[in-house]
């Protein structure tokens, strides 16, 4: 049985290069947005904006200026977290979803149906309908990659390492090593989604970040959608059971009425 | 910030706004119709069978929805039996939408029944077969497959909002009261498409009667645990600073909840209105949610 694997991506040394982007629509021969015609975002250099059913990378940049000479790029390469507790697997009705021998995740696109449960159910809006398929998609972590003892085409493709792929225990201890040098360098750097113990169980696709989760678009807090259920199902019997009584109530009134009037309802009761 | 704010739209739109309004109108009409069967006179008969044939055409819509939706539509039935395990079953007791496949299929077949016991009992039923199948269907049968149903039924209203709390989207995730509003809202436009449709099958005006009483009851409920649902969103309420917010406050509050509890002379058109708010509360609470897309908090964006 191999060991669980995954990416760390270690958001200081990105260069936005976008040769991850790249070779993940290459290797995984994911179809070009809009025709291939080319859209600006027109408010950032990152014109690729988000994950979705042809992206299954996006190295987001973060441009935080304030002036001209007062400012700094962030960059991170973006992609499925493969939770070790994963919303989109848990509701996914059709079993398309699943967790692979690597403790990856992968939507099997010929089970999946379209019905969309799981981009709802992703904490970190990874996942989208691919036009072309009907399906929904994601990155694989390049699970036909892994069977075959490959490394990812993104790690694989990318020029700083900042994306690392390897054995978690091993990644986890290479980026707690990295964060103290660079705090010692005096970086503000944290880790997110390395503790087994924290969110959804730690994710195998961890990052370091050098300002707070939700400047890089992540939830501080990812929950899985389950975690919902309870409360909610509890204040719906609660209506239903009140709405129940309402119209036994109505019914019950309605025959002590005709009763106390004398008169019957133009039949017996089945009461 | 809620967390909510970072995920993706599923664009659960123009065919599940429909499907939600279908689904929890016919709910609430089969669960008044088996409260009638259960526990009325043979003067509610009339509403009865509307109230079956509702659901019964309302359970079909709801299945040609859902399954027109799919991106892939051919593979509807994969949320029923494992598709490379056929004819295993395919079933998460935990994930209303896989619940929820099978209630439907369910709800439809009890439905369907429902109304072919009810058109057999009238002796409307021509085909040999429709009629031995409706035929089967009374007595003891019809009162155990009406009270399945009609719980089934109150299930199928509520479980679309919790299908939508079960997720990490805003509005619907954050709050715990949508399933019990849908409940609410389900029961009182079925109530509402009783009154408008159950005349024409000869109902008396006593049943009528019940019916506008139950109806104003149920949106009371409805305008509790709107006010619930309202409260428990906090800070994220303001996202109702928007059209969908006025179309929630005008639409479904005033035209759809408090016209109608101020019209008891006129029960057909506060019906009408009724089914109009029913409709408009699952287009605001969808597309107030729907239109808030992986939302871009990164500094400088």
């Amino acid at each position: 049985m191999p060991e669980p694997m995954g990416f760390f991506t270690d958001t200081t040394v990105c260069i936005g290069c976008k040769a991850c982007e790249v070779a993940c629509k290459e290797w995984n021969q994911l179809p070009a947005e809009n025709g291939g015609i080319g859209e600006l975002s027109g408010d950032s250099y990152d014109n690729t904006r988000k994950l979705d059913g042809i992206h299954w990378r996006h190295v987001r940049f973060i441009e935080q200026f304030k002036g001209p000479y007062d400012g700094r790029w962030l960059m991170m390469s973006d992609v499925c977290k493969h939770c070790v507790q994963a919303g989109c697997l848990e509701v996914c009705p059709t079993g398309a979803i699943i967790r692979t021998e690597f403790d990856t995740v992968v939507i099997q696109s010929d089970v999946c149906n379209g019905c969309r449960a799981c981009i709802a159910a992703c904490p970190f809006g990874v996942i989208d309908v691919n036009p072309v398929s009907g399906t929904a998609q994601k990155c694989t972590l390049c699970y036909d990659r892994l069977k075959v003892g490959l490394e990812p085409a993104c790690s694989k493709a990318c020029p700083t390492d900042s994306i690392q792929f390897g054995s978690i225990v091993e990644l986890r201890t290479r980026a707690h090593k990295r964060v103290d040098q660079l705090k010692a360098q005096g970086v503000k750097a944290e880790l997110y989604g390395a503790d087994p113990e924290g969110a959804l169980g730690g994710l195998n696709s961890f990052y370091l970040l050098v300002d707070e989760p939700e400047v890089y678009g992540l939830p501080r807090k990812p929950q899985l959608p389950s975690s919902r259920l309870a409360k909610s199902a509890t204040f719906s019997v609660a209506s239903a059971a009140v709405l129940g009584v309402l119209a036994l109530v109505g019914l019950r009134k309605r025959r002590m009425d005709e009763q106390s009037r004398g008169g019957g309802g133009g039949g017996s009761s089945n009461v | 910030m809620s967390d909510t704010f970072f995920t993706g739209a599923p664009h659960w739109t123009w065919f599940i706004i429909p499907y939600f309004f279908v689904g929890g109108l016919a709910g609430g009409a089969y669960f008044l119709a088996a409260a009638l069967d259960w526990f009325g006179r043979p003067e509610d008969r009339p509403v009865v069978r509307t109230g079956y044939d509702v659901a019964a055409v309302g359970a079909i819509l709801s299945g040609l929805l859902l399954t027109i939706d799919l991106g892939r539509p051919l593979r509807f039935w994969h949320m029923l039996f494992q598709s490379e395990n056929f004819p295993a079953i395919m079933f998460k007791g935990w994930s209303p939408i896989s619940f929820g496949a099978w209630a439907i299929l369910l709800f439809g077949l009890l439905s369907v029944l429902s109304a072919l016991g009810a058109r057999a009992e009238e002796g409307r039923l021509q085909m040999p077969a429709l009629r031995a199948v409706g035929g089967v269907v009374k007595g003891g049968v019809a009162k155990l497959v009406s009270g399945i149903g009609g719980l089934l039924g109150l299930f199928i209203a509520g479980y679309t909002g919790i299908l939508l709390s079960v997720t990490n989207r805003p509005i619907w995730a954050d709050s715990p009261w949508l399933g019990a509003l849908f409940i609410a809202s389900g029961a009182s436009t079925g109530a509402a498409a009783l009154i408008l449709l159950a005349p024409a099958r000869g109902a008396s005006e006593r049943t009528l009667a019940w019916l506008s009483s139950f109806d104003a009851r149920a949106l009371v409920v409805e305008l509790l645990v709107l006010a619930a649902f309202i409260a428990s969103l906090g800070s994220l309420n303001r996202v109702w600073v928007s059209f969908w917010g006025l179309l929630l406050l005008v639409g479904v509050v005033g035209f759809g909840i408090l016209a109608p509890l101020r019209m008891h002379a006129k029960p057909a058109q506060a019906a009408k209105l009724v089914l109009l708010g029913g409709f408009l509360l699952r287009l605001a609470t969808m597309l107030a949610s729907e239109g808030i897309d992986r939302y871009r908090v990164a500094a400088g964006l």
